[in-house]
């Protein structure tokens, strides 16, 4: 235990090189391979002498791009298009969630009532459900049960809006991933929030109350701005789940509402990999959650410690 | 002016109790209903046959899941015993102040960001017997190639795991450590402990309350994993890397027969309760216990 600064054994910065190496080596080996050729890839010559192309970020955004591509003759791979579906689901979900969760977590601090341990306790038991458990029941929900009839005023109309034959179901729509998305990280953002909201000095409420405030006004106007670390951290959590989550959007999505992840998958198991266009959609799924991690580290950090921390 | 009345918290937790209720309590029950039928995808639940608990004796008989299940353990076990023993012996080894710690906290946290999908895809090549960096490394040195993902899938999915979620316990740990109380430190110090003392005498015993919280959340985590190994092995070969989560989503899309996989996610789902009970308990005796020490200590003033 030195207290110097910089004066440290050199094997220690061997080692931290070493950690970094291992930490950052397999995405920077994403990075440099999303720029080669197949044949570069395979024939493995050279390592980083290669000529980069940005031939695979094409033919993975061929649907989007402005202009006719040489290369390809047809665009199979719809990546611009899921690439949207991700977006509108990960953002409006993590909205929902950040607003629908901090009021959430604002009553269980902030009052007594009844059935709040109830809620407390069911919020903290329900934070340990897998997706897999949940992917039986919202398959037959979404599909069968939540749904509008198709004789029925407001399911008569969505149906002559949009199409389509049978009863209009939450399944196959962008509003459906969203629900239980939003549905999934509410405990946590619940429970994450609650740390930061404790913190809040009760007197700083009190006199805005005073001052003539309803509650409403107080939580939105006196205690929002105060959490805010807390909010961009559950915030960066709640996106990370909804961007980056496979299975149930793979079990409620159809042709038209597919998300990355999904079109990452299915070209994935396909006998012959094209591992340069694979590499290029990974890294433009990584890139979002790249970027918020180098951005807002400490706030992740924080996150993380008072969510393990405050059991 | 407008005051809180009685309705109030109500208002304020209303829109989330309701959503909580509609697409998590209500699927659960749904699903715990479901597991007592006979059902299959083009069934509605009305229709499909009640056969009471035919689903579970079946799947306990089922040596597929039994494998299954076991596959899930080891691979929980072995990914956070030597999560928390790397983890927390980096953390030991970097709590020291050094210029560019939070550029390398930064750093150690991107592997946790990325998309489960991503990082099995990223393994898948580097796993990759012909083109895959390691055997292409190892190649290279003039040693063998090794099977990664045939032979040795387990071992190479649980690498690939110890690899994204480590920094999670590194990160835990580190804030554990450099939140301990300096006075204790001090004294071992003045005292004349050596290092080594100070880690297993001072260091570890009063981090344990925390490393024992954030074990019990990996090993939640743990049972939570599939898209790596999706991506990785789908499973394969055989039923060496099928963890309960993919036999879950293959016995519902695959096989068919939503009954079963309903009563396989129960069987889950008491597992991953016990966990968060015994989680629970844990933090409930600790507070309990530092009401009493803190009782103690006022007592002897």
């Amino acid at each position: 235990m030195s207290q110097s600064h910089q004066k440290q054994n050199p094997a220690f910065y061997a080692v931290i090189a070493c950690l970094v190496f291992m930490a950052v080596g397999p995405v920077a080996l994403m990075f440099i391979n999303s720029f080669k050729l197949d044949v570069d890839i395979i024939s493995g010559t050279g390592g980083l002498l290669f000529l980069p192309t940005i031939q695979n970020y094409e033919t993975a955004l061929c649907d989007v791009l402005w202009y006719e591509l040489d290369h390809l003759d047809f665009c199979s791979l719809k990546f611009g298009g899921a690439f949207i579906n991700s977006l509108i689901i990960a953002l409006i979900s993590t909205a929902l969630t950040l607003v629908i969760g901090c009021m959430g977590a604002y009553a269980l601090v902030r009052f007594r009532f009844m059935g709040r341990d109830t809620v407390s306790l069911t919020t903290l038991m329900v934070r340990m459900v897998p997706p897999a458990v949940l992917l039986v029941p919202v398959f037959g929900l979404w599909n069968n049960e939540f749904c509008l009839d198709k004789d029925g005023l407001l399911g008569g109309l969505i149906r002559d809006a949009f199409g389509g034959r049978g009863d209009v179901c939450l399944a196959g729509t962008h509003s459906g991933i969203i629900l239980i998305y939003v549905a999934m990280n509410l405990p946590f953002v619940i429970w994450i929030l609650q740390s930061f909201i404790v913190q809040v000095p009760r007197s700083l409420e009190e006199a805005a109350r005073v001052d003539g405030a309803g509650p409403f006004q107080v939580f939105f106007l006196v205690v929002l701005p105060l959490i805010k670390p807390g909010l961009a951290a559950a915030a960066i959590f709640t996106f990370r789940i909804a961007w980056n989550e496979y299975l149930l959007a793979s079990a409620l999505s159809d042709r038209n509402t597919k998300t990355v992840p999904i079109l990452i998958v299915n070209n994935m198991s396909e006998f012959n990999v094209e591992w340069g266009v694979i590499m290029a959609t990974g890294m433009l799924l990584a890139i979002p959650p790249i970027i918020f991690t180098l951005l807002a580290s400490r706030q992740i950090i924080t996150g993380m410690t008072a969510g393990a921390v405050k059991g | 002016m407008k005051t809180a009345n009685r309705l109030t918290p109500y208002m304020f937790m209303a829109p989330a109790a309701l959503i909580m209720a509609i697409a998590l309590l209500y699927p659960l029950g749904y699903m715990v209903w479901g597991s007592f039928r006979d059902w299959n995808p083009s069934q509605t639940i009305g229709e499909a046959e009640f056969v009471g608990l035919k689903n579970y004796i079946t799947l306990w008989g089922d040596p597929n899941f039994r494998e299954s299940l076991g596959v899930t353990l080891r691979f929980a076990f072995f990914v956070v015993t030597f999560e928390m023993v790397i983890g927390v012996g980096l953390a030991l080894l970097l709590d020291r102040n050094i210029r560019g710690m939070s550029v390398l906290r930064t750093l150690f946290i991107l592997p946790m960001m990325i998309a489960p999908v991503v990082v099995g895809l990223m393994w898948r090549y580097m796993y990759h017997p012909t083109v895959g960096t390691f055997n292409r490394t190892l190649d290279g040195l003039g040693l063998g190639k090794i099977d990664w993902l045939g032979q040795h899938a387990l071992t190479s999915v649980i690498i690939a795991d110890i690899w994204q979620w480590t920094p999670f316990i590194f990160i835990l740990a580190l804030a554990a450590l450099q939140s301990l109380p300096r006075s204790a430190l001090e004294a071992a110090r003045i005292d004349g402990a050596t290092a080594w003392q100070q880690v297993w005498h001072i260091k570890l015993p009063l981090m344990m309350p925390v490393l024992i919280v954030t074990g019990l959340l990996r090993l939640i985590d743990a049972f939570k994993v599939l898209e790596v190994i999706l991506v990785m092995t789908e499973g394969g070969p055989g039923l060496s890397t099928e963890i309960l989560a993919l036999r879950i989503s293959r016995t519902a899309t695959e096989f068919r027969e939503l009954g079963v996989a309903a009563a396989m996610s129960n069987y889950l789902l008491i597992l991953l309760l016990g966990l968060t009970l015994a989680m629970f308990a844990f933090t409930r005796w600790q507070e309990a216990r530092a009401r009493r020490v803190r009782a103690a200590a006022e007592e002897d003033l």
